[in-house]
């Protein structure tokens, strides 16, 4: 029996080439029954498109390439050269690594796990993980766990939003409560507020200097549109201040914010200034209790994590090789038992 | 014998400040559990220590300047466990291990487990108000601790610098709320304490009257301050650590003062 994985991911290939093999959902099925794989399991996400098997003789990749071909498009090419293909030992690992996050594109990103769980469910629930895949996918899920756990790999924020919202709750905790104004309703805005109300937050305020688009924004978010001549009014009775508007000069200052701070009575105020030319004057994040984070700022971090995460890889890789080994054993013996039954089910040449 | 538990009750502090330590340093700090096992088994050798030393007494350990240390630093680890855990400041044990380790082999090292001249027997309320103040001292130490995390997130935040400790520390008003709920705890145990200092039947001693409700007042102005909502918490965090380093000094002058009169 031969465990193999057999795909192309964005390290091999280019979205265009990437979206001409999205496998449709009976292929675990038709590798079974045409390319002679005896388990089966498809898994696809916009960054890879991967084929994990078990076959008692060698399938090439190319026939399993061609399987995967989207319908209706260009016969297989040379996009061919595009797939890599992992045997045995190597198998095992790639796929701990991808289940673990190592070998996505944001490094750590927890999504890959969904995916493969996913996958693995439907090929169950379809007959197609038999159980070499099992042990195998059971394995992977358990060593992901281990990664996240024992390492820093999914540690910090690697978007500008997320970044945002992860200050937000080391200041605040629980967004239950926290009142929410968007002074501006630009696109990058609009992404942090909709991250925001679905980690919890209830009172979103929209201020534009288009209240139709205040309005409009508002409903999309689910929070109530407010006049924008009234900011100063709601920036004290609000935790989260994220601004965006077009305006060539600092809206908030010093002068600006110190009246208001003062009936604030020493309640945090966070400031995302996420506008190019800033809203927010810099001097502002000296001001006792407030934390002024630009475009800027927010893009170091997301950068900061990804180092980090970068730097937490050979940990990981660690934690897998040990269980690549572990699993390595046991596949041996579970492939020369099946092997015994495979010759006891032979019929005799007599 | 107590010595030894004394010992072995500082080593398990010591091993958890250095594997935090070395965490920190290597940039992959997480709240383990063997920091929580490392200090709940030094409050154990506490506990022990504190039981053998007061049986051998025949009244509660804090008959010199040495046991008053250890008193202290029993009642830091205690409500640490009870309280770090419930409020999700698993953080604080990071903090709270080099404090009482740092008491510990201060009382150790130093030369002041002196056999004190125990003059008369004990009453109820004397060793009430000895022991109630102690742990409120300990409630104190804590606020101090909490007010230090509360000034290291505080200025990551502020410069936007985050190391990897930075996403184990509660959020900040977590923080600041814990630091409330221990200033009240230690204020009303040292409000206590104070009120059955007067009930011992002994003769006043002025100067650690003094000192003590000096001790009051501050923590009652921190207090009343935070409440008024005119002090940045940040202040209210730094007044906790000046107010702690203030009060450990001025326990040290009691306790000083009380040797050379029977408790």
């Amino acid at each position: 029996m031969n465990l193999f994985c057999v795909g192309l991911s964005h390290h091999t290939a280019n979205v265009e080439t990437r979206e001409r093999f999205v496998g449709h959902a009976e292929i675990d099925r038709i590798l079974r029954e045409e390319a002679g794989c005896s388990e089966a399991l498809l898994l696809t996400t916009c960054n890879r498109v991967e084929v994990y098997a078990a076959a008692a003789e060698a399938v090439p990749t190319e026939r399993i390439a061609r399987y995967l071909v989207r319908a209706g498009t260009m016969p297989l090419g040379d996009e061919v050269e595009a797939f890599y293909r992992h045997e045995a030992q190597q198998c095992v690992q790639h796929l701990f690594r991808v289940a673990s996050g190592l070998d996505s594109m944001v490094i750590g990103e927890t999504e890959i796990l969904g995916q493969a769980k996913k996958a693995y469910a439907a090929a169950r629930e379809s007959g197609a993980a038999g159980p070499f895949l099992h042990r195998l996918f059971q394995r992977a899920f358990r060593v992901a766990k281990l990664v996240r756990t024992h390492t820093d790999i999914t540690r910090g924020a690697v978007s500008v939003g997320s970044v945002a919202v992860d200050l937000a709750e080391k200041i605040f905790g629980n967004f239950e409560s926290r009142k929410v104004l968007l002074l501006g309703a630009g696109e990058a805005s609009e992404r942090t507020a909709r991250a925001l109300v679905k980690r919890g937050v209830r009172d979103l305020r929209v201020s534009n200097r288009s209240i139709e688009r205040a309005k409009s924004l508002a409903a999309q978010v689910g929070g109530r549109p407010v006049a924008i001549e009234s900011w100063k009014t709601h920036c004290c009775e609000v935790d989260i201040l994220i601004s965006s508007t077009a305006s060539a000069e600092p809206i908030v200052t010093q002068d600006s914010l110190a009246p208001l701070l003062l009936e604030r009575r020493n309640r945090p105020l966070f400031i995302i200034d996420i506008a190019v030319p800033r809203d927010v004057a810099p001097d502002v994040n000296e001001m006792e209790g407030v934390f002024l984070y630009d475009i800027d700022s927010l893009q170091s971090i997301a950068q900061q994590s990804l180092v980090q995460r970068r730097q937490q890889i050979a940990a990981g890789e660690e934690i897998i090789a040990g269980h690549v080994v572990e699993f390595g054993g046991w596949f041996t013996s579970a492939r020369a038992r099946w092997a015994e039954a495979a010759l006891e089910l032979r019929p005799s040449e007599s | 014998m107590d010595r030894e538990f004394l010992i072995a009750s500082t080593l398990c502090f010591f091993l958890a400040m250095v594997r935090m330590a070395v965490a920190i340093r290597a940039g992959n700090y997480r709240p383990a559990g063997f920091n929580f096992f490392a200090i709940a088994l030094g409050c154990a050798f506490q506990t022990m220590f504190l039981s053998v030393r007061g049986h051998a007494l025949g009244r509660c350990p804090i008959t010199n300047l040495f046991e008053v240390f250890i008193f202290l630093a029993w009642s830091v680890s205690l409500i640490y466990l009870l309280i770090g855990p419930a409020y999700r400041l698993s953080l604080m044990g990071a903090f709270t291990a080099p404090l009482v380790f740092g008491l510990q082999t201060f009382a150790l090292l130093a030369p002041i487990d002196l056999p004190h001249p125990l003059r008369k027997t004990p009453t109820p309320w004397l060793e009430f108000h000895a022991s109630v103040s102690l742990i409120a001292y300990g409630a104190f130490a804590l606020a101090c601790v909490a007010g230090l995390m509360y000034l290291v997130q505080e200025r990551q935040l502020k410069r936007r610098q985050l190391n990897s400790m930075f996403y184990h520390f509660p959020p900040l008003t977590d923080l600041f709320a814990a630091i409330t709920r221990l200033l009240w705890l230690g204020f009303v145990l040292l409000t206590l304490g104070l009120i059955a200092g007067f009930f011992t039947g002994a003769p006043l001693p002025y100067g650690k009257v003094a000192w003590s409700l000096g001790v009051w007042i501050f923590y009652a102005a921190i207090l009343l301050s935070r409440h008024l909502g005119r002090t940045a918490p940040r202040r209210i965090a730094a007044l906790c650590v000046v107010a702690f380093s203030a009060a450990l000094t001025l326990l040290w002058g009691i306790t000083f003062l009380s040797q050379t009169r029977a408790l």
